[in-house]
């Protein structure tokens, strides 16, 4: 079967004189190359020193995947039992709920005049507006369910150390990002206030204050929905909410009961997104 | 400089402030009655959530009290930092529990990230011709990012045992989930003339991914991956809280059995930890954003 030449022989006949005009594409190992290789070689080999020194033994993982697999049809159909669990099981759902609730508008109220006090632009010293700043950065940097341990052992088991740890954590995000939405909202209103004789307090009442309150409105909304989804594991240290009883259930290997209650998690979770996500488009609609 | 500003007559002035108060009013009364359902919200909230003020009020001492006892040494001889041998004893001990959560933390970020690389081409509309394969691959995904991670690791601890192994499975599987929704919204974004072209010259699909696609998604990629490292050291930390490696379970114990130094060492330890991350990873993703924007 005859074909007439195409570009690729024309090229391949021409192939000494092409490697001879253009050298820096056919060296064999470019520079680049060379160095992402030896940027992959060094991510393998950390891999594999940590798969070793974490004990990934294959005969256990064998073990353990069958576990998975049997503990999956187990969870098959989800039910929840008896009719007093399910009942439970609701009341920590709502318990859930309201910690979410709670937690973020107290979190909201007590960030609120932090966020001006770590802004730059409304600061009252610089000195203020620096502590502010690492203080805030080192209560985030306290994970939520570790919160939830000290408010255990503060106030006693209960979903109201939930709320309370939802809320000391999210005082450190808040802070964040209201000290940002500030910084970054225009300077013109604040100065129109002052040149019509208003004082500072009048300039933020004012000018920042319109500007930057659907914006903090959203973060509000957002982080409504990341802690619904924190406020439904903190009750595995003790602190109330569903996650108590969810951890409860997969301790006493009661796999239908915990297939129910992830399912019922996801619903709440998809619900809760639904409306803020809802809410946030009309907030930006209206701005 | 004292010139006297022109003032207008009370009359016109009462007007203005007439027409104020009218536009206003409209705002105001949605505000007051956006106030009053939050605050029917929070008492039903309150209710449910046994909030008790009184309590809080009695034990908010408590609060202070406790970082107060935590910083005071155990013998009473003043604060923890004036005697740092005494307060961190048992560095050698934590520094090996933190090297040990920064692996899991790493190891699980590479795992995830390998398997959401791989499902990202399944699920990103303009690559993956399969209808039934995305939807399947999508609803995995969704599964595996909306059950949290600690759930996961509390399963697999009755499934693998205790230990870092189901902490890494955790992990891993929660960050297969977001990074694989990540990722495929940035294949979906990619310019698809390359695409188009490597297919017109008859590229297998392997073929098309590594030359077409590849190449625009690397760098978006690594700082998604970068950024998901920095919350899988936080949630590497917490793991051990139920069982599954790290230096959580030194944490929780030292918590319930009133250790109080060693809660705030370890504590101390795993701010810093998280906050040298923090910077490495940001420096990082600096340095990829502008090599991303010098060859662009």
């Amino acid at each position: 079967m005859s074909r007439s030449p195409t570009l690729r022989d024309a090229a391949l006949a021409e192939m000494a004189a092409i490697t001879a005009r253009h050298p820096q594409h056919f060296r064999a190992l470019p520079p680049t190359r060379v160095k992402a290789g030896a940027l992959a070689l060094a991510a393998i080999m950390l891999l594999t020193i940590g798969l070793w020194r974490l004990d990934f033994a294959p005969s256990r993982l064998i073990d353990g995947v069958g576990q998975l697999i049997h503990f999956l049809g187990l969870m098959l159909p989800p039910a929840p039992g008896t009719w007093s669990r399910t009942l439970l099981i609701f009341q920590g759902l709502a318990e859930t709920l309201a910690i979410a609730f709670l937690g973020t508008l107290g979190a909201a109220i007590i960030a609120f005049p932090l966020g001006f006090l770590a802004a730059r632009n409304t600061s009252i010293s610089r000195v203020v507006h620096f502590l502010s700043r690492r203080v805030l950065d080192g209560v985030r940097g306290i994970d939520s369910l570790i919160w939830a341990l000290i408010w255990v052992s503060v106030v006693g088991l209960g979903p109201f150390a939930g709320v309370l740890a939802i809320l000391t954590s999210d005082i450190g995000t808040f802070g964040k990002l209201f000290s940002e939405a500030i910084e970054a909202a225009d300077r013109k209103p604040v100065e129109g206030v002052t040149a019509s004789g208003g004082g500072k307090l009048h300039g933020i009442r004012f000018g920042v204050l319109p500007a930057v309150l659907p914006v903090m409105a959203g973060h509000v909304l957002y982080m409504l929905e990341s802690n619904t989804r924190s406020s439904t594991i903190i009750g595995i240290v003790g602190a109330g909410g569903i996650g108590l009883m969810l951890s409860e259930m997969i301790r006493m290997l009661e796999w239908d009961v915990v297939s129910f209650i992830v399912l019922l998690i996801l619903a709440a979770v998809g619900v809760i997104d639904v409306i803020s996500g809802r809410l946030r488009a009309a907030l930006a609609g209206r701005r | 400089m004292a010139t006297a500003l022109a003032r207008l007559p009370d009359d016109r002035l009462a007007e203005l402030l007439h027409g104020y108060h009218a536009a206003a009013r409209a705002p105001r009364r949605r505000a007051l009655i956006l106030a009053f359902s939050i605050a029917a919200l929070s008492l039903l909230a309150a209710r449910v959530a046994e909030l008790d003020l009184p309590r809080l009020w009695e034990h908010s001492g408590a609060f202070f009290g406790y970082f107060d006892r935590i910083t005071t040494l155990e013998s009473g001889a003043g604060r923890v930092w004036t005697d740092p041998a005494e307060w961190f004893w048992g560095w050698r001990k934590w520094g090996l529990l933190l090297l040990d959560t920064l692996l899991i933390a790493y190891v699980g970020t590479a795992l995830g990230t390998l398997g959401g690389f791989l499902l990202s081409f399944c699920t990103a509309s303009n690559l993956a011709t399969n209808r039934w394969l995305r939807g399947t691959a999508r609803r995995f995904l969704e599964l595996c990012r909306t059950v949290p991670d600690i759930v996961f690791a509390l399963i697999f601890v009755i499934a693998f045992g205790l230990g870092p192994v189901p902490g890494v499975l955790a992990i891993a599987i929660h960050s297969m989930g977001t990074l694989g929704k990540l990722f495929s919204e940035v294949a979906e974004n990619i310019d698809m003339k390359p695409v188009e072209g490597a297919s017109a010259a008859g590229a297998s699909w392997l073929a098309m991914l590594r030359f077409a696609v590849l190449p625009q998604v690397l760098p978006n990629y690594a700082s998604y991956t970068l950024l998901r490292f920095e919350i899988n050291v936080r949630q590497a930390s917490v793991l051990g809280f139920v069982g599954a490696g790290g230096i959580g379970q030194d944490l929780i114990e030292a918590i319930r059995k009133f250790y109080y130094n060693d809660v705030a060492a370890i504590l101390l330890l795993i701010i810093l930890t998280v906050m040298l991350i923090d910077l490495g990873t940001e420096r990082l993703r600096h340095r990829l954003i502008g090599a991303m924007e010098s060859r662009a």
